[in-house]
């Protein structure tokens, strides 16, 4: 019973003050294993590359796993619905707040200056993805600038850039399951 | 009753479809939220993304929230999260239980990195979608290439930059008037 308190302590902290992407959650997490001992920080590695590569938010996936490991499935119900609890009600309270002064000369002009910040933030991580995707992991300037280069993926990325481009109806579904199949047939 | 079963199963498919973090969610909330169902405006995404950025939870589940509740009110807010949340909950358990070193499985790397590449693309896709309705003048020009390096190349969290872009908003539309709607 103690643990599943803990569960729910945990994670309801996490999803509290853990402000940003999933990954902002993650010094919650370190932090959980030095105080509870549930599990190691190899661990935690192996649940955030299943976690990154698994459909869901990484937030929650990692907050799934977690849960698991220490409860079981009731675990992962309980991890799970702790941490997004906070961002509801707080959400909730806010879209309450903005329908109502939606159209204010104030809150219409913090967005003007809000949108152009959003979309930094979301080519910033374009870029970060685009680093670990385009170039080859352990490059040093001995092997010349031709080896930092992955040429497979960017030839994958600019094949799907055009697809987009060309195809702007078609479900990104589609580009995700044809990458996927690239991956496995060029073995990236 | 209706409504609030297709925002569950609506969020349940993004939820399904979004690999990676919860920007990878944005392609396919443009696709199926916007596009598909006209549930939301491309702006008013943007909007959501803004404040999740720079509020407790993570973004996914907010921006879920925010659909859910302009929809369906806060049943609605609640019942598009648990749908977003479902198919993580069913899958991680899977794995949890079944395959404690699914992450090595050379069949499976090799699909995720196709895959990375693939939402690399969708991300900056979503970007010059969203490009038109948010930089639409010089100060707005400014402001996005300022949070783009500060997020780019600094450890730097992106509530700082998010509250000081808000404010921005206000002081130079103040000063100078620029990008009053028409």
């Amino acid at each position: 019973m103690t643990t599943y308190f803990l569960l729910f302590y945990h994670f309801f902290k996490t999803g509290l003050f853990s402000i940003g992407g999933g990954l902002a959650t993650l010094p919650f997490l370190y932090n959980i294993s030095d105080v509870t001992g549930w599990y190691t920080y190899d661990e935690l590695a192996n649940m955030l590359a299943v976690s990154e590569s698994t459909p869901g938010a990484i937030g929650i996936n990692m907050a799934t796993y977690v849960g698991y490991t220490v409860g079981g499935v009731p675990g992962t119900l309980l991890a799970t619905l702790s941490e997004v609890a906070p961002g509801i009600v707080v959400i909730l309270i806010i879209a309450r707040f903005l329908d109502r002064f939606r159209g204010s000369r104030i809150v219409d002009s913090a967005f003007y200056g809000l949108r152009p910040a959003s979309v930094g933030l979301i080519a910033s991580i374009g870029i970060t993805v685009g680093r670990i995707v385009l170039l080859n992991a352990g490059w040093t300037a001995a092997d010349g600038l031709a080896a930092l280069l992955n040429y497979k993926s960017l030839i994958l990325a600019v094949l799907v850039l055009a697809g987009t481009i060309r195809f702007k109806n078609l479900n990104p579904i589609v580009f995700i399951a044809i990458s996927a199949a690239a991956g496995i047939l060029f073995s990236f | 009753m209706k409504e609030l079963l297709r925002l569950y199963l609506t969020f349940a498919k993004i939820g399904l479809f979004t690999i990676g973090g919860g920007y990878a969610m944005l392609p396919i909330i443009q696709r199926e939220i916007v596009q598909d169902r006209g549930w939301a405006t491309n702006e008013e995404i943007i909007d959501y993304f803004a404040i999740g950025q720079c509020t407790p939870g993570l973004i996914a589940v907010n921006t879920s929230t925010f659909i859910g509740q302009k929809r369906a009110g806060i049943p609605g807010g609640i019942i598009a999260t648990l749908g977003f949340i479902t198919p993580s909950l069913i899958i991680i358990s899977i794995v949890a239980a079944l395959l404690r070193n699914f992450a090595e499985e050379p069949v499976i790397l090799h699909a995720f990195a196709g895959i990375r590449v693939c939402v690399m693309v969708l991300i900056i896709t979503a970007c010059m979608r969203m490009w038109k309705s948010s930089v639409i003048d010089v100060p707005t020009f400014v402001i996005f290439a300022a949070v783009f390096l500060l997020a780019a190349f600094t450890s730097i969290t992106p509530v700082i930059p998010i509250l000081a872009a808000g404010v921005l908003g206000v002081v130079i539309r103040k000063i100078f008037g620029r990008g009053e709607r028409k």
